[in-house]
């Protein structure tokens, strides 16, 4: 094994990257377990939004319109979770479940004449100025625009949480949906509005595997990252700082491994390979998770 | 205005008649997908829900009903235990293969011996295997409080990778040419799980799934621990005033489950699979949520469904040999199946009601 062949400064570079689609993924449930609906169906609308954004920027020949194709196309199937948990009342784990499955089929489906195409290229930004300070440039500075983008969705998630009266009201609703309803806030309006968004945001999370880190279009691409973007929701106590920390961890940990595979370590691939799902579950175990939303899950009915 | 009005209790009739109503709405929605693809609607939907049955063909596919019916309701029913009790294992697929591989290993250490214990012992290891795989999340969310639809989910991932090194590695045929998987244990005798009668597709794993539904039946309506399952998810509250040790229960749900998805891996392995390669498993273990929802997580209902959740698959295969439908089709027709099965299901618990109703 020939450890010196790993590049520390490469190695945080693309840490970023690899942290970026969880993290895309993980802040949209975050909101929409914040206001008290726990969507099990990332994986699922992940998937789509990585076939949707596939589809959509090889006809267009443009990755940003694919990632808007991504963002909507996830919403779309959020949307219809949202319709079944919000006006039908259906319990919220069994009908995640089914996004899950729903998507994957789906997904399979749209994506069968796309295997094997490349992606259009998403040249990196060389950021000027920023990009030229040695070690810290090429690790922060010179990633492609969605690294950015996404960086940019946490800041605003926190801020809207934090300091928005609609932001408040979100909160309001997931903390006790009965008292917001009574206070005459639309419960179920705020929450198809939050199921959406985390549909858009786990569609552009899978976008950019398809788009950016692969880039190419497979079947059951996303391989659990929607699951371990839930994980990182609980690591991360609902909070959008700890959130963005889990998510650097985790992609350290998954390119920690590439890297380890690629120098030749002795241990086989396939246990490498296991190593950013045990580490989740290691987190999970260790972590000890905050408050959850206090209606995070619980069907709301207004009975009259 | 259309208002839904909690019923005091779920509706008996619409229970049993919302599968069904669900299974109409997939067909018909699933129809329209199959046109939009270009292919004749009814031409498809009797490809897929008819001639599986009752086509020339059909003594070919029948057997194989039970044979991809089997492993379906084996998983379920021990699901649906967990998924009564409020109990959310959803990593069947990793204890699946799981069982598959110790089960798998302990015929593979002692081949080539012969002897009528050896596959007795296989089954053991493979249900043993199950079970201590699904304890994992299990033990950690009674000690931890740890999610555990998450970490079984997790543990569906490291088992995939698990398999993919034994079967190239460590369970590898010896003789195979370097080729990837095991040897065949079809063609180990003392090993091998065969057909009971021949051209009947029925095998142990179908006998195994039988006497499941039945225990499961006279657990559930006859014995406590299906009394404490039934109350802890009902009731949580009330569960644990009538001294119902909620540990034990998530412990004992997880072992149900993961044993038998682990029996499921061991018969499928050595019978219709035949050896370990690295995509033997072809998720069962997710299907099997969707058999436990639409059988409405009761035994007599997880077998209909499990046999329903066959045939779309065999028709599945028969549509995309025949008519070019795409595989993804098949699979989206049962996360639609579950979906309107969730949808409709408002009609169970609520009454709808139409026009201003008055204020109480």
């Amino acid at each position: 094994m020939d450890l010196s062949s790993i590049n520390p400064i490469l190695l945080l570079a693309s840490l970023m990257v690899a942290a970026t689609p969880i993290m895309l993924a993980a802040i949209g449930e975050l909101v929409v377990e914040r206001s008290g609906v726990l969507n099990l169906g990332v994986e699922g609308m992940m998937i789509t939004g990585a076939v949707c954004g596939f589809i959509v920027s090889v006809s267009t020949g443009s990755p940003w319109i694919g990632f808007i194709g991504a963002a909507i196309g996830g919403a779309i199937l959020a949307s219809l979770f949202g319709v079944l948990t919000q006006y039908l009342l259906s319990n919220q784990v069994a009908t995640g479940l089914a996004l899950t499955l729903f998507g994957l089929g789906l997904s399979a489906l749209m994506g069968q004449g796309y295997i094997g195409i490349k992606a259009p290229s998403f040249p990196d930004w060389h950021i000027p100025l920023l990009g030229d300070i040695p070690v810290i440039g090429p690790i922060v500075f010179q990633h492609d625009p969605m690294v950015y983008v996404g960086l940019l969705i946490v800041l605003a998630v926190w801020a809207f949480l934090k300091f928005s009266r609609a932001g408040l009201i979100l909160r309001a609703v997931g903390e006790n949906h009965d008292a917001a309803h009574a206070l005459g806030y639309k419960v179920k309006r705020v929450r198809m509005l939050a199921i959406m968004f985390g549909g858009a945001c786990a569609g552009l999370g899978g976008a950019y595997l398809s788009l950016v880190r692969v880039p190419q279009w497979t079947e059951g691409m996303t391989a659990g990252a929607g699951w371990i973007a839930l994980a990182i929701v609980v690591f991360a106590s609902w909070k959008p700082g700890r959130l963005l920390l889990g998510a650097y961890l985790f992609g350290g940990v998954t390119v920690l491994q590439l890297n380890l595979q690629a120098a030749g370590m002795a241990i086989p691939v396939e246990y490498l390979s296991m190593a950013p799902y045990l580490a989740t579950t290691v987190v999970l175990v260790i972590m000890r998770a905050g408050r959850a939303p206090g209606s995070l899950g619980r069907i709301f009915h207004a009975s009259r | 205005m259309i208002m839904l009005e909690k019923r005091p209790q779920p509706s008996q009739g619409w229970t049993l008649a919302t599968p069904i109503l669900a299974v109409l709405l997939t067909m018909l929605v699933g129809g329209a997908l199959f046109a939009a693809l270009g292919k004749d609607p009814l031409v498809t939907i009797r490809t897929i829900f008819y001639d599986p049955l009752f086509s020339e063909f059909a003594w070919y596919y029948r057997p194989q009903l039970l044979v991809k019916g089997a492993p379906l309701v084996l998983i379920a029913i021990g699901l649906s235990f967990g998924f009564r009790a409020g109990v959310w294992n959803i990593g069947a697929e990793g204890q699946y293969i799981i069982g598959a591989i110790c089960g798998a290993a302990v015929g593979l250490a002692l081949y080539p011996m012969e002897s009528v214990f050896i596959f007795p012992a296989m089954v053991i290891a493979g249900a043993l295997g199950g079970m201590l795989w699904a304890m994992i999340p299990g033990i950690l969310r009674v000690k931890f409080g740890t999610n555990e639809i998450l970490v079984s989910l997790m543990l569906v991932y490291v088992a995939e990778q698990l398999l993919a090194s034994m079967a190239l590695g460590t369970l590898r045929n010896p003789e195979g040419m370097g080729f990837p998987g095991s040897r065949n244990l079809s063609q180990y005798p003392s090993a091998a799980n065969l057909e009971l009668i021949s051209g009947s597709g029925m095998h142990w794993g179908v006998v195994a799934a039988f006497i499941a539904v039945i225990f499961a039946y006279i657990m559930l309506s006859r014995h406590i621990f299906g009394f404490q399952v039934r109350l802890s998810g009902l009731a949580p509250r009330a569960a644990a005033f009538s001294g119902v040790n909620p540990g034990r229960l998530i412990l004992l749900c997880m072992a149900i489950s993961g044993g038998l998805a682990g029996l499921a891996g061991l018969f499928e392995v050595a019978g219709p699979a035949g050896q370990i390669s690295i995509d033997f498993n072809v998720g069962y273990g997710f299907t099997a949520i969707i058999v436990a929802f639409l059988g409405r997580l009761h035994p007599v209902g997880i077998l209909l469904a499990g046999g329903l959740m066959a045939l779309t698959y065999i028709g599945g295969e028969i549509a995309q040999s025949k008519l070019g439908l795409p595989g993804g089709a098949i699979q989206l027709l049962q996360g639609m199946l579950l979906f309107f099965l969730l949808a409709v299901d408002v009609l169970t618990h609520y009454r709808v009601r139409f026009g201003q109703g008055e204020v109480a």
